[in-house]
C-alpha cells in the first residue's frame, strides 16, 4: 500500500518477558483518522510511542517495521529521527497539566517548536506563534503568548499542546487519550478542535482512546486492541453497526445505555503478557469459547468492506444480548415517592469555604466557596447521584458527609441527629454509618498493609467486632460478597488489578456495616468493562444490604443508569435536582442539558459544546454562576442568583428560564 | 586468674541495639523475615553484608570489656587492674606487644627515622636501628627447607593466601552443609546449583568475598608475626592495631548518633506534617533556629563544657576508659541533636503529601486514631526515606568523627580512632620524606566501611519495599 501515510507491520515490542505489543499491523491513509481502541494495558500507548521511537528504556523492538511515507523509521539514525518528531509526526499526551513546562511561557514553548521545525526567527516567529495559538481557538492569542501554564485552565493547556504539536506542520498527529483528563464540556471542545485542525491541514491522525463514544465520534477507521494484539479492524460505519469480535461486542454491552439492565461486565481481567499464547487471548473471558479457541491462534478473517477480525467464531451475527433484568428494577423499588418517609440523611445549607490566602490586616480575605449552600435529602435504600464537572464541589461535599471536611456553615443530620460534636461513642456510630469509596483504588489502599489488616482496621477502631475469630469470619464473608477469594486477605494491594482493588476498597467500607456509602467516582479510574463489574456490584450490594448510595460522578449516562434521583452541581450549588430519568431525558437547567449534549454517544455526529470553561469557584460570576456560558442567559441572569423553583414533575431547578420539557 | 566484667554505657547501648535489630529480624513479622531473606539473594547485599559483618564483629568484640584481677597480696582485699581491656585486645594482643621507638614503614625491618644506637662494640652511631619486633621474632627462627631461598615476606604472604583460601572454603562448606541439612537436599546437589549460579543465594559472590576477606586477614596475621603490617606511628605504636581499635569508635559514632537523631527527626517530622497548624509552626521554628546556629560552633562549645565537667568531677569516672566512654557518648548526643533537622524537614514534607492520600482519608473515615494513622499509614510509607538517610547519616557521622577529632574536639585523644589518626597525619604529611601509612590506613578502613554500608542500605531498601518485589 504505497498510498498509506503510516504503515506499521508486524510490530512486536517487549518489556522484559512481557510482549506488550505482539505483532500488530495497520495502515493510516492521508487525511484519515485511525482510532486505536483498547483498555489500559492493551499496548496502545506503547504503539504510539514506538512510532515516535520514544519507548521507555526497558522496552525493546523485537520485530516489525514502521514506515512513514514509505521511509523506515526504525532504521533511521537518532539524528534523523529528530526532524521526524514534531516535524512529520506531532504528538499530544493525555495529561496537559504535566506536558507543559511550568517555568516557560506559552510563547516560548510554541516558538521553540516553530523555530526548530520551520526555521523562523524574530518577528515572523512571533507572528507565527500567535497565529498558531489563534488557530486552536484561543482568544487574545498575542497576549496569551506571555502567559505561564499555571495561568490557564486544563482545556486551554490541551489547546496549547495541540498548537505546539502543529508547529512543525506534521503529516501525522498522534493523540494519546487527549481528552481523558478533561471535563466533558471541555472534552467536546477539544474533540471538535482536533477534528477541525485535521480537516484544515489534511493530516492523518492516530487517536488512542478507551472510550467507544469518542471513537464513534472521531474515527474513520477503528482498530481494537486486546492484550497487545489487534483483534478487530473496520471502518467506523461497519464497526459500530456490526462489530464481530466478542471482545468488541462486550465493550458495547458494558456501556450504561439501558437503565433497567445489569451492565454486561467482562469477567476476569486481561491475561498476563509474559507467556506465549497458544490460543485466542480472549478465550478465558469469552462466552463462546470452543476447543479450537484454546488450541489455535485465530488468524485474520476478512469480512469484506475492509472489516477484519481475529476470531474463530465470526459466523455468529452481531447482537447485544439484553442483560438479565434487574432483580429489583425501578418499578419494584417504590423509592421515587418516598418523601413521606424519614430521610436517612439531611443536608441543609451546607457551606464549605477554603481560605485562599491567610488574611492580613489590610488585605481582603479571599475565599474559595467549594460548597455554597447545598441542601439534599437521602432516603434509606435510595441511590442519589451527584453530577458535576471537576471543581464543582461534589467531592468536597462527599468528604463533609464522612466528616473529613468540616462544614463552614449549615448542618448535616443523620437520622435526625447532627453530625459531629458529640460523645466519642456517638461519633463512632456516625462514622460507621457513613462510609466512603474513593476515586482512585491505587491511592486509597495503603501499599504497605495486607488486605486483612486494611479491612480489619476500621472494625477495630470503630468497635464493630471486638472478637478476632468472629472478625475473621466476617472478613471472609465480606470478601465473598465483593467477589474476591479468601486467599486475597493475605496479600498486598499491588498484587491486584484496579477493579479488584476497588472491590477491596468497597469491602473495607462495608466492613463497618455502614448504612450510607458515599462513592466518589468509584469507576472513573477503571476500564469500561471493569467499570461495569463495579457498578453491578454496587447495585447488588444495595439490594442485598439495603444500603443507601450517594454516587458522585461526572458521567451523566452512568448516573442515570444507577441512580433513582440526581442532583446536578455547578460551582458549589445544586442547579437541578430530581428524578434521574426525567433529568437525563428532558433536562430543565441549561447546564444539565449542556452536560448531556457534550457527552459523545455512539450515534451522535455533532457535539453541542458549551462556550468557555467552568468559571473558578474563587471568583464565581455575579448573578447566575452559569450565565457566561449559558445560551439562554438574559439581563436578569447577570444580576441575581435564581432561587430554586419546583417544576410540575417535582424536580427543583435553579434557573429563571428553565427548558420546557414539552418544547424540546 | 580472675576477671571482672565492665559494662561501659556505650557498650550497653550498642549491644542493646544489636539485640533489638536481631530480634526484629528473627522474631519479627513474617514480611520482615521475607524481606530479610530476599535481601541476601542480592549479590551486592551479600558482598557488602559480609564486609559489614566483619566490622560489626570487630566492634562488638571490642565492646566486651573486663578488668583483670591483680595478683593477690597478703592482707588486702581482691584488687582489679585499673586498665580496662576488651576481648578484642586479648585476641590481637600480639599486634601491640612490641612498641617501637618511632615511625616505621609497612613491612619494614628498620625504623623510618635515624636514631642514635649503640653498637655491640660500644660505639654510638646514628642510623636506622632494627625494629624490636623483627629483632625479637627473627631470633630463634631457623630458616630451613625448600622455602628458605624465598624472601620472608613472600613466604609468609603465600602461607597467608593458602590459609585464607582454605579457611574460606571450609567456612563456605560448613555453611553449605547447614543449608543442605536444613533444605533437605544433598550437599552435592546444593554445591552444584550454587556453583552454576542457579541457587537463589548468590553463593559465588559470597564465596569470593569471604575468600578475599580471609586471605587479607590471614596474610596480615602471618606477616604480623614478624612485621608491623601497616607500619608504626610517631610513638611507635602499630598502625594496624590502631586501625582495628578505631573500628569500634567509628561504629559507635555512626550508630549511637543515628539512634539519637532518628526519634527526633521521625517523631517531630511526622507530627509537624500530620498535625499542621501550631504544632507544625513550633517544630519548624525549632529546627530553623537550630539550623541557623553553625553546627560546628555548637559542638565545640558543648565539648568544651563537657571537658570542664569531667575535670571538675573526677570522682564520677573510675577509669580512663569510662572517661573516654562518657566523652564519646556526649559527642554522639551533641552531634545527634544538631543533625536531625535535615531528615525532619524531608519527613515533614513527605508527610504533608501522604496526609492527603486517599488511604489516610479512608483511615480517618474509619475512625482510626491519629497516632495509629501516623504509625501504620504514614510511617511505613516513609521507611525508605528514613532508611536511606539513616545510612547516609551513619556514613556522615563516621566521617564527622574524623573531622571533629581533627579540630581537636572529637573523641578522647587517648582513644584509638580514625579521626585521631587523621589528625596526627597533619604533621606526617608535611614532613620529608612523607609518612603516608597512618593516613592511608585510617582512610582505607573508613572508606570500606562507609562504602559497604551505603551499598548494603541500597539493597535493604530494595528488599523491604513491597512494591519493589514486583520487579
Amino acid at each position: 500500500m504505497s498510498e498509506s501515510l503510516l504503515q506499521v507491520s508486524n510490530l512486536r515490542i517487549t518489556i522484559g518477558k512481557a510482549r506488550v505489543v505482539d505483532g500488530i499491523s495497520f495502515a493510516i491513509a492521508p487525511r484519515q483518522t485511525f482510532v486505536l481502541l483498547g483498555e489500559s494495558g492493551s499496548g496502545k500507548s506503547m504503539t504510539a510511542l514506538s512510532i515516535m521511537r520514544l519507548l521507555p528504556e526497558s522496552a525493546h523492538y523485537q520485530a516489525g517495521d514502521i514506515r512513514l511515507h514509505g521511509q523506515d523509521l526504525l532504521g533511521l539514525p537518532e539524528s534523523a529521527m529528530r526532524p521526524v518528531r514534531g516535524g512529520m509526526v506531532g504528538m499530544i499526551f493525555q495529561e496537559p497539566m504535566t506536558s507543559l513546562n511550568p517555568v516557560l511561557t506559552l510563547g516560548e514553548q510554541i516558538k521553540e517548536s516553530l523555530s526548530l521545525h520551520q526555521r523562523l526567527h524574530g518577528r515572523a516567529l512571533h507572528e507565527a506563534a500567535a497565529d498558531l495559538l489563534q488557530s486552536v481557538g484561543i482568544a487574545d492569542a498575542a497576549q496569551r503568548l506571555h502567559d505561564y501554564p499555571f495561568q490557564i485552565s486544563g482545556g486551554m493547556k490541551q489547546r496549547v499542546m495541540i498548537a505546539i504539536s502543529l508547529a512543525g506542520n506534521p503529516a501525522l498527529l498522534i493523540a494519546d487519550e487527549p481528552t481523558t483528563a478533561l471535563d466533558v464540556t471541555v472534552q467536546a471542545q477539544v474533540l471538535e478542535l482536533l477534528r477541525k485542525v485535521q480537516r484544515e491541514r489534511g493530516m492523518g491522525m492516530l487517536l488512542i482512546t478507551h472510550d467507544l463514544a469518542v471513537a464513534a465520534y472521531m474515527a474513520d477507521q477503528v482498530g481494537v486492541m486486546y492484550a497487545g494484539e489487534l483483534v478487530e479492524m473496520a471502518p467506523r460505519e461497519v464497526f459500530f453497526k456490526q462489530a464481530q469480535h466478542p471482545y468488541s461486542q462486550k465493550l458495547f454491552a458494558a456501556l450504561p445505555s439501558q437503565p433497567d439492565q445489569v451492565l454486561q461486565a467482562i469477567a476476569g481481567s486481561v491475561p498476563a503478557l509474559d507467556k506465549v499464547f497458544e490460543g485466542c487471548r480472549f478465550a478465558d473471558r469469552c462466552d463462546e469459547t470452543q476447543a479450537i479457541c484454546r488450541n489455535a491462534i485465530p488468524a485474520w478473517q476478512d469480512l469484506g468492506n475492509g472489516h477484519q477480525v481475529r476470531c474463530h467464531g465470526v459466523s455468529s451475527p452481531f447482537q447485544i444480548k439484553p442483560g438479565p433484568a434487574l432483580v429489583s428494577s425501578r418499578s419494584a423499588q417504590p423509592i421515587l415517592r418516598v418523601h413521606d418517609r424519614q430521610a436517612l440523611l439531611k443536608v441543609r445549607d451546607a457551606q464549605v469555604y477554603f481560605d485562599l490566602r491567610p488574611s492580613t490586616f489590610f488585605g481582603k480575605r479571599r475565599q474559595l466557596k467549594a460548597v455554597d449552600g447545598v441542601s439534599l435529602d437521602l432516603f434509606p435504600g435510595e441511590t442519589l447521584a451527584l453530577v458535576g464537572e471537576s471543581g464543582c464541589g461534589k467531592t468536597t461535599l462527599g468528604k463533609s458527609l464522612v466528616q473529613l471536611q468540616p462544614l463552614t456553615a449549615g448542618y448535616i443530620e443523620l437520622d435526625g441527629v447532627a453530625l459531629g460534636g458529640h460523645s466519642r461513642r456517638l461519633l463512632q456510630v456516625q462514622r460507621a454509618a457513613i462510609q466512603m469509596v474513593f476515586q482512585d483504588p491505587f491511592a486509597s489502599l495503603n501499599p504497605r498493609m495486607r488486605i486483612h489488616a486494611l479491612l480489619e482496621e476500621g472494625m477495630v477502631a470503630l468497635g464493630v467486632e471486638p472478637d478476632a475469630t468472629r472478625r475473621q469470619i466476617l472478613l471472609e464473608q465480606l470478601m465473598t460478597q465483593v467477589g474476591m477469594s479468601k486467599q486475597a486477605l493475605n496479600r498486598y494491594p499491588h498484587e491486584f488489578s484496579g477493579g479488584q482493588r476497588q472491590r477491596i476498597a468497597i469491602a473495607r467500607a462495608l466492613a463497618v456495616q455502614p448504612r450510607l456509602l458515599v462513592c466518589d467516582e468509584p469507576t472513573s479510574a477503571l476500564d469500561v468493562s471493569v467499570q461495569a463489574q463495579i457498578v453491578n456490584l454496587l447495585r447488588e450490594l444495595q439490594t442485598s444490604m439495603g444500603l443507601s448510595l450517594l454516587f458522585i460522578t461526572h458521567n451523566l449516562p452512568l448516573a442515570r443508569h444507577l441512580a433513582q434521583r440526581m442532583a446536578v452541581m455547578y460551582l458549589g450549588r445544586i442547579v437541578e435536582q430530581g428524578d434521574s430519568a426525567a433529568i437525563a431525558d428532558t433536562p430543565a437547567h441549561p447546564y444539565s442539558q449542556a452536560l448531556l449534549q457534550a457527552v459523545p454517544t455512539l450515534t451522535t455526529h455533532t457535539l453541542v459544546s458549551l462556550r468557555g470553561e467552568p468559571a473558578s469557584a474563587s471568583h464565581p460570576p455575579i448573578g447566575c454562576h452559569f450565565h457566561p456560558r449559558c445560551p439562554r442567559a438574559e439581563a436578569i441572569c447577570q444580576v441575581t442568583y435564581p432561587a430554586l423553583r419546583t417544576l410540575q414533575d417535582g424536580r427543583q431547578v435553579a434557573c429563571y428560564f428553565p427548558i420546557d420539557p414539552v418544547a424540546t | 586468674m580472675g576477671w571482672q566484667p565492665v559494662v561501659l554505657w556505650a557498650d550497653g547501648l550498642i549491644w542493646l541495639t544489636v539485640g533489638a535489630v536481631g530480634l526484629l529480624f528473627w522474631r519479627g513479622a513474617d514480611n520482615i523475615r521475607a524481606g530479610w531473606q530476599s535481601l541476601w539473594r542480592q549479590p551486592v547485599a551479600m558482598a557488602a553484608g559480609l564486609i559489614l559483618l566483619c566490622y560489626v564483629g570487630i566492634g562488638l568484640l571490642d565492646s566486651l570489656h573486663f578488668r583483670l584481677r591483680l595478683p593477690a597480696q597478703a592482707g588486702m582485699s581482691v584488687q582489679y587492674s585499673v586498665e580496662v581491656n576488651s576481648v578484642l585486645d586479648v585476641l590481637i594482643a600480639r599486634l601491640s606487644a612490641y612498641q617501637e621507638q618511632s615511625y616505621s614503614a609497612p613491612l619494614a625491618k628498620h625504623l623510618f627515622v635515624k636514631m642514635p644506637t649503640t653498637l655491640p662494640d660500644g660505639h654510638l652511631v646514628l642510623g636506622y636501628p632494627e625494629l624490636t619486633l623483627y629483632q625479637a621474632q627473627r631470633l630463634g627462627r631457623d630458616e630451613q627447607g625448600a622455602w628458605r631461598h624465598w624472601p620472608e615476606k613472600v613466604r609468609l604472604g603465600l602461607r597467608g593466601v593458602l590459609m585464607g583460601v582454605l579457611l574460606a572454603a571450609a567456612m563456605t562448606l560448613l555453611f553449605a552443609g547447614w543449608q543442605a541439612h536444613r533444605g533437605g537436599v544433598s550437599l552435592r546437589d546444593l554445591l552444584r546449583t550454587a556453583w552454576q549460579g542457579k541457587h537463589q543465594l548468590p553463593w559465588r559472590t559470597g564465596w569470593a568475598t569471604l575468600t578475599v576477606l580471609c586471605v587479607l586477614g590471614a596474610m596480615m596475621a602471618e606477616w604480623s608475626t614478624v612485621y608491623h603490617v601497616l607500619g608504626t606511628d610517631k610513638i611507635g605504636q602499630d598502625v594496624l592495631y590502631q586501625s582495628i581499635k578505631g573500628v569500634r569508635t567509628g561504629l559507635m559514632m555512626g550508630t549511637l548518633t543515628t539512634l539519637v537523631t532518628l526519634p527526633l527527626a521521625v517523631g517531630l517530622g511526622i507530627a509537624a506534617g500530620y498535625f499542621g497548624g501550631w504544632v507544625d509552626d513550633a517544630i519548624q521554628y525549632i529546627y530553623t533556629t537550630l539550623n541557623s546556629i553553625p553546627g560546628v560552633l555548637l559542638i565545640v562549645a558543648a565539648v568544651l563544657l563537657m571537658q570542664g565537667f569531667i575535670e571538675t568531677h573526677p570522682a564520677l569516672f573510675d577509669s580512663a576508659a569510662s572517661r573516654a566512654d562518657f566523652r564519646l557518648l556526649f559527642l554522639c548526643l551533641i552531634l545527634g541533636v544538631t543533625s536531625w533537622t535535615g531528615l525532619c524537614r524531608v519527613l515533614r514534607g513527605e508527610t504533608l503529601k501522604l496526609r492527603e492520600q486517599d488511604y489516610v482519608s479512608a483511615a480517618r473515615t474509619l475512625g482510626v486514631s491519629d497516632w495509629r494513622i501516623m504509625g501504620r499509614h504514614v510511617l511505613p510509607n516513609l521507611l525508605h526515606l528514613i532508611l536511606i538517610s539513616m545510612v547516609m547519616d551513619f556514613s556522615g557521622f563516621v566521617l564527622a568523627e574524623a573531622v571533629l577529632s581533627y579540630l581537636g574536639v572529637g573523641v578522647d585523644p587517648a582513644m584509638a580512632s580514625w579521626g585521631n589518626m587523621i589528625n596526627a597525619a597533619r604533621l606526617e604529611l608535611s614532613r620529608e620524606p612523607v609518612v603516608w601509612w597512618p593516613l592511608a590506613s585510617a582512610f582505607g578502613w573508613m572508606f570500606v566501611l562507609v562504602l559497604s554500608a551505603n551499598l548494603f542500605a541500597d539493597s535493604v531498601r530494595e528488599a523491604f519495599d513491597p512494591l519493589g518485589q514486583r520487579r
